[in-house]
């Protein structure tokens, strides 16, 4: 069989269903290939914080944009996406973090964030069961949670509603217009995106994205033990890190009354099995910020693979190599809050509709290097 | 702070039931054995709270032989996690204990199925065995008025026990088909003693109205249960309650054998002659090689006792005697296969999950354990799907997801593997 459309999506994460449901949306006919459970990707794994993240003013803006999309999407949003405001608490240890608050807090200012700097004792006001001692923070109120898989599907079936259709196949190859999935079918189209998440570059190889593995833990109902998502200002240090494995302190209530528990980041790790060792480093880190966490029951632990990229942004664009191949990956560990945002620079990309947003600094061409270019052209 | 309770056996028993017993007693006279059960104290389900018992009792030489070995007892201890080579963690009150080991034998036993059907989760419906534990720890059911039903030999054994608590058992009522029962029952001439306890119980429940080709489809009631609706496909009755017992045979707990990586086959762990699992230095032995009861489970045990410690000839001894009891085990699987008209018994609106309180409308939809639960939060709960996960196996076909630790809940800085602070006054 071959089939004809005017884009074809690679993946149904959150990623490729957000691309799904903008094209659709503008009018094409677009179709979407995925073999597994919608979602059931990095998707399913991640914490779902839908964050604005200050790493460099790309970051920034593409996060601001996307939360802000977020925001008026929630009122659709199903009751199981478990959308919900709780905001975050940047936590300083030190005054040396507490330096790091009064940065940002004068860049989210800059761009109208709901922002509060919390001394010693407003946070253990706001946060009862941190260590006594810690600095203070910053309270974003804006940031909010949500249950990613549900999302995911949410986007999806607006994508079906406007006349996608979705194969349950998956994709072998991937190029000059054509994709060729398992069943030996192939779909012609002119864009073809590729959302395969870490996945990525095995229908793109010499893509620049890698996999950074993380763990999370949940635990039983504990409702009211977390209020904000808890992240340690040290974990810019940590996710920052190139190349070492790191852990942060970083927990998350959610909706259900439970607390989920982040996070770990290793490169070099391609097995799915929970990692002990890490994990027992990321709950040591934990329990150093949350003594009383040590009383809650776990109910499950579990991994996920980030798609990182070279330079912390993710690849949206066209493949430099092939006129017909678009990129939509290397979200590393924002993919669920930047979802919305790719969704429409895709958009714009494919159909020449107006962005809020610049495109550049998230075009692909920038991290391949002339040799792998020539390499794979 | 307090030591770390770390200890190495040459031979370490994970389960307390007769198959974990048998096992350790053949075991202990060549090695180091220890014996390691979550519930305060031996015996299994069958054994619950009469290990050690009378001598007339069936467990009663069981529990001098342990006794007459050096066996370690390790009470109240839940298995979670295997995190290294030959190396297990389980949590205790006083936190976690660090359990390595040369072989390792598991005989973790069997658990209840639960299907679900309108009113099942009323309160006072409660499984058959679940039923006769509470009663065990004191639950007073003398004069209650209790329909037993669902399948299994476990049925028949519970009521005689409730009756022999003064309840007054109103019904047995067991979803096997006559004929396929009947079958069953010709079978097991081959086993005297099946026979015997069949008789026994028989005669025990003589005034009990034992109601073979009926199952449950709605139980009634405002806040707890108050009366129950079956049939037989053809007609039904509806019966007057206080209590409900009711499971639908057994499924055997193999989440630690799948942790460890041992192949499964059918649901059971696969095991060689010497009860050797596919993982090297793992033998199993009991319900979760396959249902098959008491004789079984001691017979099996014993042999991977005797095997974990190289006794291969008094192990081979037994052979014959596991066959009979493995034929006996095959039977009765067929004998109490759940029919399909009970994959009709929820309505829409019945709950599956009751942890996450999701209903057979929504599950529906789904192709997959894994798609169900990342869209449901079926599964999702504290029983982590040890209840719905047989039931939506039986229901939509879906076959269990892979095993991550840990693997029952478990206490935050246990599977932090901290050291506790020692209370401090
Ligand atoms: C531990 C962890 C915590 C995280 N926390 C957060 C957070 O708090 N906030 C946040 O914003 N982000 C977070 N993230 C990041 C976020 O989860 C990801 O960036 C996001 O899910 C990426 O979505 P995706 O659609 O690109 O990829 P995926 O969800 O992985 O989707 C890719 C899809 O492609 C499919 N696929 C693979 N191969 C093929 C093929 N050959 N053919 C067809 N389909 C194929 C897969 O089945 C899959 O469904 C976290 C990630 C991890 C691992
Ligand atoms: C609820 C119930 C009631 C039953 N009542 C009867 C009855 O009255 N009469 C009868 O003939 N048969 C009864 N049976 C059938 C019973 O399973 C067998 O007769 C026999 O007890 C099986 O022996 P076993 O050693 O294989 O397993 P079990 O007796 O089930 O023993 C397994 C033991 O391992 C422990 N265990 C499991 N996992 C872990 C872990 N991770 N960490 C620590 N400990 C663990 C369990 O708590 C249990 O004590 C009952 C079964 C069930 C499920």
């Amino acid at each position: 069989m071959s089939s004809n459309c005017d884009a074809i999506v690679l993946g149904a994460g959150i990623v490729g269903a957000a691309c799904a449901m903008e094209l659709a949306h503008a009018g094409m006919s677009v179709t979407v290939v995925e073999p597994g459970v919608i979602g059931g990707g990095a998707t399913a794994a991640g914490m779902g914080h839908i964050v604005v993240m200050d790493d460099s003013p790309a970051q920034l803006a593409f996060t601001h944009y996307s939360q802000q999309l977020w925001h008026v999407l929630a009122p659709q949003l199903p009751p199981a996406a478990e959308y919900e405001t709780p905001g975050t608490i940047w936590v300083a240890a030190d005054e040396v973090e507490m330096q790091e608050v009064a940065r940002k807090q004068s860049i989210y200012v800059t761009r109208g964030l709901p922002v509060r700097v919390l001394d010693s004792h407003a946070l253990l006001h706001e946060e009862p069961h941190l260590r006594p001692g810690l600095a203070g923070g910053l309270l974003v109120s804006s940031d909010a949670v949500l249950y990613p898989p549900v999302a995911a599907d949410y986007l999806l079936q607006q994508a079906l509603s406007s006349g996608a259709s979705l194969i349950r196949q998956a994709a072998l190859q991937a190029g000059e217009g054509k994709a060729c999935l398992a069943n030996g079918d192939i779909l012609s189209s002119p864009r073809i995106i590729n959302a395969l998440g870490a996945a990525a570059p095995s229908l793109a190889p010499g893509l620049p994205v890698h996999p950074r593995k993380g763990h999370l833990v949940i635990t039983d109902r504990a409702p009211g033990f977390v209020r904000h998502q808890l992240v340690e200002l040290g974990y810019v240090r940590s996710a920052g890190s190139g190349t070492a494995d790191s852990v942060a302190f970083n927990v998350q209530p959610r909706k259900t009354g439970q607390v989920l528990i982040g996070s770990s980041r290793q490169y070099n790790a391609h097995d799915k099995s929970v990692d002990h060792q890490i994990l027992q480093r990321m709950m040591q880190q934990t329990r150093r910020y949350m003594p009383g966490i040590d009383k809650l029951s776990v109910l499950r632990t579990w991994t996920g693979f980030r798609a990182a990229t070279p330079d912390k942004l993710p690849l949206i664009g066209p493949h430099p190599a092939d006129p017909t191949l678009f990129l939509a990956t290397g979200h590393e560990g924002l993919g669920i809050t930047t979802a919305l945002a790719t969704g429409k620079l895709i958009r714009h990309i494919l159909t020449g509709s107006g962005s809020e947003i610049p495109v550049e600094p998230y075009l692909p061409a920038r991290a391949f290097h002339p040799t792998t270019e020539t390499a794979h052209a | 702070m307090r030591n770390r309770n770390e200890y190495t056996y040459d031979v370490l028993v994970i389960g307390g039931g007769p198959a974990g017993i048998a096992a350790a007693c053949a075991a202990a006279p060549h090695a180091r054995v220890a014996i390691v059960d979550e519930n305060p104290a031996l015996g299994g389900q069958i054994w619950r709270n009469s290990f050690p018992a009378r001598q007339s009792h069936p467990s009663g030489p069981w529990h001098n032989r342990l006794q007459q070995t050096q066996a370690t007892r390790l009470h109240g201890l839940r298995v979670f996690d295997a995190p290294a080579f030959n190396t297990l963690h389980a949590e205790a009150p006083d936190g976690l204990h660090i359990l390595r080991y040369n072989k390792l034998i598991l005989a973790t036993g069997a658990r209840e199925r639960f299907l679900p059907f309108p009113g099942w989760t009323l309160r006072n419906v409660i499984g058959a065995g679940g039923l006769q534990a509470m009663v065990k720890s004191g639950l007073p059911v003398a004069g209650k008025r209790i329909v037993v039903a669902g399948s299994g030999p476990l049925l028949l054994a519970v009521a005689a026990f409730l009756k022999s608590h003064g309840a007054q058992v109103v019904a047995v009522c067991e979803q096997a088909p006559p004929r396929q029962l009947a079958h069953f029952a010709t079978s097991i001439v081959a086993y005297p003693s099946k026979i015997s306890q069949a008789v026994q119980y028989r005669t025990q429940l003589a005034a009990v109205p034992y109601r073979i080709g009926w199952w449950p489809v709605t139980a009634h009631g405002k806040s707890q249960v108050e009366s129950v609706t079956l049939t037989n496909g053809a007609r039904r009755l509806t019966l007057d309650c206080d209590f409900l017992a009711c499971g639908f045979h057994l499924v055997p707990n193999t989440e630690l054998p799948a942790l460890l990586g041992c192949s499964l086959h059918n649901g059971f762990v696969a095991v060689d002659s010497l009860q050797q699992a596919s993982v090297p230095n793992v033998f199993c032995a009991g319900e979760i090689t396959g249902i098959g009861g008491l004789d079984k489970s001691l017979i099996e045990g014993s042999i991977a006792g005797y095997a974990s410690t190289g006794q291969n000839s008094p192990a081979r001894k037994l052979f014959a005697k596991r066959n009979k009891a493995l034929g006996f085990a095959a039977a009765m699987e067929r004998a109490f296969a759940p029919r399909p008209e009970l994959r009709r018994l929820p309505a829409p609106q019945t709950t599956v999950c009751r942890c996450e309180d999701v209903a057979h409308e929504l599950l529906q939809q789904h192709d997959s354990w894994r798609s169900a639960k990342l869209h449901t939060r079926c599964g999702m709960g504290p029983c982590q799907g040890r209840v719905c996960g047989a039931a939506t196996e039986f229901l939509y076909g879906w076959p269990g997801e892979s095993i991550r630790p840990p693997i029952l809940p478990v206490r935050f800085d246990t599977l932090a593997e901290a050291e506790k602070p020692t209370a401090q006054h």
